[in-house]
């Protein structure tokens, strides 16, 4: 039973990295052009304030 | 450059972080030609490219680039169209629309209130496939450490509304809920303190887990159809010509104006305010206030009415009144009154609740009295209400509503179909009768009807006149002409006003005004063109199909007897009334509801402004005014009239499918409850019933979308 002292708090630290994960997806605008995000992916170019 | 190219997917990481890099927009314009990756590439590269922007970015879900620039909102529209896309500037408070805090924050209590939910569920198994004693009471305190804090932070916007409901005594869906969720992770707490058999944490978390999506939908779908409607609303001219001093026109926006300015009103466009000639006569299209179709004669001195489209040669107003005090914002005022009594309808949910949650309470409140009565264990018979108020919570029923809209409005979208009101679906499913403008909703201006007539060679010199023109009787022209092919015509230019003149084979050609009406004139032979109204496409259709599902039609209009007869005839509607004042219109629309019927109007004008807020549910086309869009429950995004009948079908699922989900949810309860009142329920039970009834809600939902 010892064992669950360790998996008990392991268990949450990675269910807490999730949601922080998820925290910060929402604070930084990633929901917000979701259409335009998967289109984004298949440009073949350099974003255009990149070139140069 | 090659090395960024060698990896396209290497390149969304550094453009995710841009969008945090770039500088606060400081103007947004709506895109609505954007449609993929390679609009999205020639937009933000052809911007890069231009010497005072300093960053755009492209959002193509809701088709706007956001930039950060010191070039004004012209000199953006400019390089746009030669790019090759329409754009639109969006007002200041559209774009404050755009970050919503509300669908953040509550994105984040459902995250939260998931992340807790899936970790308490994990240690109730533990309790569940036998654990006891100790082992058992360190998981029920586990599980408070997590639950408490989640369930005070989830929990509040049914806290805050519950709150909000009792405070002027009134019981609504939230009410049943907090008091669950509360008194679950009281009772829970104090068992698990005690080395008590049962704990509701997980029962708690979850309730709060699923209502919370129901939430976020609702949310949601009503965010998006706001903004989206007051983006219909920025696209409206804000601008208009004061003449300064020496006499010079200078573009100010509409709310600078003031009374006694002097204001250029350029051919096509709208008069911004109300105001007199100073002309010697102007020409104005007036059918938004009157539905009258035929152009009106102005005189110098007289008034004229904001809304009005000039015809005519461009003239000059002299402001008498602006802003709010125009006609058009008086009329818009008139119809927030009527708009209040129908805000005050209630909505499915509402009236479940009305009846649910005070049935649910007395019930909790009976089975503790009777188990007390019978057992004399205080302990065991709170443990029972308590089972009894998380069973039969309504997780179904705050879902079942949210998500049948969700799914029936995002469908109405793709149809074209952009849906204002929450409770607009409910309203249309129960009308019995559909109301139609004529002018401007089931007809359109055209010249079809003359143009058809024309011979072959004459109608490719009309076509090669009309296209230099972008006025609207040419593009109507235009349209008409299809099939045509343009001849040679040279030396073409228009007189504002008159019409286009041109030269064909040694003839001086024109098509404009002249003595009868808009005629074609080849040197000295004279083709009168017909200007009539043709049907909206798909009119026909929508008026005979509408009828195949029970509902009367009835044509209104402030146009004379008889031409509304031959488009009602060509309709198909035998209920017909003509020459209608705007107040009329809004009488005979009282007058049915009064007669036991509901109906539903589509108009456009002002003139219908009334009429639409006083009906049951109500409907415009994008091309309507602003007061009729605003005062419309929803809005035809798209020209033709022939999905109307899908709406009301799809209006119709909608409602028959939540009453449905309704069902499915009082069907689990009633299995479930007596096992709670017995005394029977585990927390095993309630888990199993609350999360499956969702479930089968959330699916069931989706069926909508597949209405035809």
């Amino acid at each position: 039973m010892n064992v669950l002292a360790f998996l008990i708090p392991v268990s949450l630290i990675l269910g807490g990295l999730g949601l922080a994960a998820f925290i910060w997806t929402i604070r930084s605008g990633q929901y917000g052009d979701p259409e335009g995000d998967a289109a984004r992916i298949l440009m073949d170019d350099t974003p255009p304030d990149a070139r140069d | 450059m090659s090395d960024a190219a060698a990896c396209p997917a290497c390149n969304t990481a550094p453009a995710a972080l841009r969008v945090a890099e770039m500088a606060a927009p400081n103007m947004t314009l709506s895109v609505p030609d954007v449609h993929c990756a390679a609009c999205i590439g020639t937009i933000e590269r052809g911007l890069a490219q231009v010497a005072g922007i300093d960053a755009a970015r492209v959002n193509l879900t809701q088709k706007r680039v956001a930039l950060h620039t010191a070039l004004g909102v012209d000199q953006i529209v400019d390089h746009l169209a030669r790019l090759g896309y329409r754009a639109f500037p969006l007002d200041a408070d559209v774009i404050a629309s755009e970050t919503d805090p509300e669908a953040r924050d509550l994105a984040l209590r459902l995250g939260v209130a998931g992340f807790a939910m899936m970790n308490v569920m994990l240690l109730s198994v533990a309790v569940w496939s036998g654990a006891a004693d100790a082992t058992r009471d360190l998981f029920h305190l586990i599980s408070a450490a997590i639950a408490v804090p989640v369930v005070g932070f989830s929990g509040q916007p049914f806290f805050k509304s519950a709150w909000s409901a009792l405070s002027v005594r009134r019981l609504n869906m939230d009410v049943p809920i907090s008091l669950a969720i509360l008194l679950a992770t009281c009772m829970s707490v104090y068992e698990s303190l005690n080395g008590g058999h049962h704990a509701y944490f997980d029962a708690g978390l979850s309730l709060t887990f699923f209502l919370l999506i129901g939430r976020f939908l609702d949310h949601r779908t009503r965010a998006s159809a706001r903004s989206a409607a007051r983006e219909l609303a920025a696209l409206e001219t804000r601008t208009a010509e004061r003449l300064d001093g020496q006499g010079r026109a200078i573009t100010v926006p509409i709310t600078e104006l003031g009374v006694g300015d002097v204001i250029l009103v350029p051919t096509g466009a709208r008069t911004p305010v109300d105001g007199v000639l100073r002309g010697t006569h102007a020409l104005t299209d007036r059918s938004f206030l009157t539905g009258e179709s035929r152009p009106v004669t102005t005189a110098q001195g007289d008034a004229l009415s904001a809304g009005e489209i000039n015809l005519g040669p461009p003239f000059h107003l002299r402001a008498t009144s602006v802003g709010e005090d125009t006609t058009l914002r008086r009329m818009a005022r008139l119809v927030e009154g009527a708009e209040n009594a129908r805000n005050r309808y209630t909505s499915l949910a509402d009236r479940a609740a009305q009846v649910y949650a005070p049935a649910v309470h007395l019930l909790a409140l009976l089975a503790f009295v009777a188990w007390v009565v019978i057992s004399g264990d205080v302990r065991f018979a709170l443990n029972v209400a308590i089972a009894v108020l998380i069973i039969t919570c309504p997780c179904a029923l705050g879902l079942a509503v949210p998500a049948v809209s969700t799914a029936a409005i995002g469908k109405l979208y793709e149809l074209g179909f952009l849906v204002k009101s929450g409770t607009a679906l409910e309203r249309l499913a129960e009308v019995d009768g559909v109301i139609f403008d004529k002018t401007g909703t089931v007809t359109l201006p055209g010249v079809a009807e003359g143009v058809s007539a024309l011979p072959e060679r004459e109608r490719g010199i009309a076509l090669a006149l009309t296209q230099s023109s972008t006025h609207p009787v040419s593009r109507a022209v235009q349209l008409a002409l299809e099939s045509a092919l343009p001849r040679p015509v040279a030396c073409v230019y228009e007189v504002t006003g008159e019409g286009v003149h041109g030269r064909f084979g040694g003839e001086d050609v024109f098509l404009g005004r002249g003595e009868s009406g808009l005629v074609l004139r080849i040197g000295a032979e004279t083709f009168p063109l017909l200007q009539d109204e043709s049907l909206r496409p798909g009119a026909v259709e929508a008026v005979s199909e509408l009828a195949g599902l029970g509902l009367s039609t009835t044509l209104l209009t402030g146009d004379t007897h008889e031409r509304t007869a031959q488009v009602a005839a060509a309709l198909g509607i035998e209920d017909v009334a003509a020459e209608i004042s705007p107040d009329a219109k809004h009488y005979l629309v009282e007058a049915r509801r009064e007669a036991g019927h509901l109906s539903a109007m589509v108009g456009d004008g002002l003139n219908d402004t009334a009429a639409l807020a006083a009906a049951h549910a109500s409907i415009a086309p994008s091309s309507a005014m602003d007061a009729s869009r605003n005062a419309a429950d929803i809005v035809l995004l798209r020209d033709g009239l022939d999905s109307l009948p899908r709406l009301v079908r799809i209006a119709r699922a909608a409602t028959r499918l939540s009453q449905q989900n309704f069902a499915i949810a009082t069907a689990y309860n009633a299995v479930a409850v007596p096992i709670a009142l017995l005394g029977y329920a585990t927390p095993l039970i309630a888990a199993l019933a609350m999360s499956v009834s969702s479930i089968t809600v959330l699916l069931n939902a989706l069926r909508v979308r597949s209405t035809r």
